[in-house]
């Protein structure tokens, strides 16, 4: 009884440490699933708690599997408890209980305070194991060790790398019209763990993570108009990389690192210019026209860039090589088009498009220029996919009581598998979705 | 690892040296209301020994104060400075014109409608049509800064037609 009393002490006390030295913002909980529609390659799989989850600060298998389900392509089959990584599992009862995949696995807390997270992944089809993981890790670890351990069974199951270890950026809003504060804010994919990189009272917009996936380039209008800034979020060190005579806005990272392409008004109107992320140097002028030319994004190789340009009458999407000639347009139906991301195979082009009047979040088949509606709310902005190209994230606006608050959404590309993040107070917007993370589990 | 990541400090660190002195604005900013630019901060000590790439540095930005002294508005989906803000318009070059130190902020802002980054693009439009009105009433570019808010600071922040006309304008600030 003493024994059981002071391990829980231990435990509570970590958990109150973790929460403290995350700086989470209380508001802000995880992503929601909310499944519109049933995928045709849902696979099902069963995740048992962890063995010593009920007393361990995080929930392995509970994360692990929240994880999946978000990703789209897992569907979760409930009914499977009392496994762990040493137990044989009754492959009669779980095939009947529609699994293909089972993971099972163990929590234990060891003597230097750190985690011991076994866990094994089974064919339950066939009863064969597919693999096994052993970390031993720190409470703050644990939430990370899931996300990787869901990267893995992803990979193993579909050939193709999971993001739930990515991290996103996004900005939120609170204090209202009087005293409004804007934070820039690193969180993991699934909106937990989030740190504030930036606090300000001016706005803060267009966060974009370096390819590294180390910095943010962001617009701060802290100095009362706009300037790009780059900054290490690791050590909070930030250098201004371009604040000309008048605005400056719209980073995009080359895919390299070393540029970024950005909209400057020094010359009048709003033009694009490429300039070395390092800071310094003379910027080369991508565009030279009367319209308005924005919002670029690198295509992947880097050799061309999609990019908004009035130029036509409307804001449509035109795609140009970096390094000069003509622009083609990309974008034709309808007379608003703006803000788009590309996918990582180069294939989708996501973007905002105003259809009857609603600001709708689109995906455009380039091959095919077919173009689908991804979504049911009428005031979408800022689409960024995801690193396996799988999923986008997009800030929109949601019915809370009297009035409209912005919220985040993730969407598969066919639109079937959505969640939702938004905060207790205040508004959540300008979602950037980050790289994968370097040490992926084998 | 480590020796990866002292080197990626020491080299941000040499970038924060270097970004310090081409940064062009300085000289030239024409807004006076501005606080001294702020002086980059001595480079910190190394991190402890356990700090992880996935750590979150947090930063706060220094606040800035600012005066207004004027306000264009603009009908909607519109960059025409209408006449009747001719007197206004007047009545600021006057005094940049008998002032030539003065320098004075043109902020564009727009409704709430569309994306930021767009929105800002239509806000610098709206900066640069008070600008050539302004110039033409004889004050000099270099007195002259047209800038742009986009959507992100709403007069009023209500979405309805009188507000978003609140919000579709210029701000003229001066020292």
């Amino acid at each position: 009884m003493m024994t059981f009393f002071t391990r829980r002490q231990v435990i509570v006390q970590a958990a109150g440490l973790a929460s403290i030295s995350l700086a989470s913002p209380s508001s802000v909980a995880q992503f929601r699933v909310e499944v519109s529609g049933i995928g045709a390659t849902q696979l099902p799989i069963a995740i048992a708690a962890f063995k010593g989850d009920d007393l361990a600060p995080q929930k392995m298998g509970a994360i692990v599997q929240a994880d999946l389900v978000r990703s789209g392509v897992f569907r979760s089959v409930d009914g499977v408890s009392g496994l762990d990584e040493i137990s044989r599992p009754d492959w009669s009862r779980i095939k009947s209980l529609g699994a293909d995949s089972l993971l099972v696995g163990s929590n234990s807390r060891l003597a230097d305070g750190r985690f011991d997270i076994r866990c094994r992944l089974w064919d339950a089809v066939r009863g064969v194991e597919l693999g096994s993981q052993n970390l031993v890790v720190s409470s703050t670890e644990l939430r990370y060790t899931a996300h990787r351990i869901a990267d893995w069974i992803y990979e193993k199951l579909t050939g193709e790398k999971g993001v739930a270890a990515t991290r996103i950026a996004y900005i939120t809003k609170t204090g209202g019209s009087t005293s409004p504060r804007f934070n820039l804010w690193v969180a993991d994919s699934d909106g937990e763990g989030a740190g504030s990189a930036l606090a300000s009272n001016e706005p803060i917009i267009s966060p974009a993570w370096s390819p590294n996936g180390q910095q943010l380039a962001y617009v701060s209008f802290e100095s009362r108009k706009p300037v790009v800034y780059v900054h290490e979020v690791t050590t909070g060190r930030r250098r201004i990389v371009a604040d000309f005579k008048g605005s400056n806005s719209s980073p995009a990272w080359s895919p390299d690192g070393r540029n970024l392409v950005v909209t400057l008004s020094r010359d009048g109107g709003s033009q694009m210019f490429l300039l070395s992320s390092a800071g310094g140097g003379e910027p080369r002028k991508l565009s030279s026209s009367l319209s308005i030319d924005t919002e670029a994004v690198f295509a992947p190789g880097g050799q061309n860039i999609y990019f908004v340009s009035d130029r036509g009458g409307s804001p449509q999407i035109y795609r140009m090589p970096v390094s000069g000639g003509a622009a083609q347009r990309i974008s034709f139906s309808g007379n608003y088009n703006i803000s788009p991301a590309i996918s990582p195979n180069g294939k989708h082009l996501a973007f905002i498009s105003r259809i009857g009047g609603a600001f709708k979040l689109v995906i455009q088949d380039l091959a095919s220029g077919s173009v689908q509606p991804l979504t049911e709310t009428e005031a979408d902005e800022s689409p960024s996919f995801s690193a396996n190209g799988k999923q986008i994230i997009y800030a929109t606006q949601i019915a809370s009581g009297s009035r409209w608050q912005e919220a985040l959404m993730t969407t598969t590309l066919d639109g079937r598998v959505k969640s939702k993040l938004t905060a207790a107070v205040g508004d959540i917007r300008e979602p950037d979705w980050g790289v994968f993370q370097a040490n992926a589990l084998k | 690892m480590i020796r990866t990541k002292l080197f990626l400090l020491a080299f941000s660190a040499a970038m924060l040296v270097a970004c310090g002195t081409h940064v062009p604005i300085t000289e030239q900013a024409p807004v006076m209301d501005r606080a001294p630019e702020p002086v980059a901060p001595p480079a910190p000590p190394p991190p402890p020994a356990n700090i992880t790439l996935r750590d979150i540095k947090p930063v706060e930005a220094p606040p800035l104060a600012v005066v207004k002294s004027g306000i264009v508005y603009f009908d909607f989906d519109s960059f025409v400075v209408k006449q009747e803000y001719q007197g206004l318009l007047e009545a600021q070059a006057k005094f940049l014109t008998s002032n030539r130190n003065a320098k004075v902020s043109l902020g564009g802002h727009t409704d709430d409608q569309g994306g930021r980054e767009y929105n800002l693009a239509l806000g610098q439009k709206r900066a640069d049509a008070v600008k050539r009105a302004l110039a033409i009433l004889g004050v000099t570019e270099p007195q002259m800064e047209a800038v742009s808010f986009g959507k992100e600071k709403p007069a009023n922040s209500a979405t309805d037609e009188e507000a978003r006309a609140k919000n579709r304008r210029v701000e003229i600030a001066t020292p």
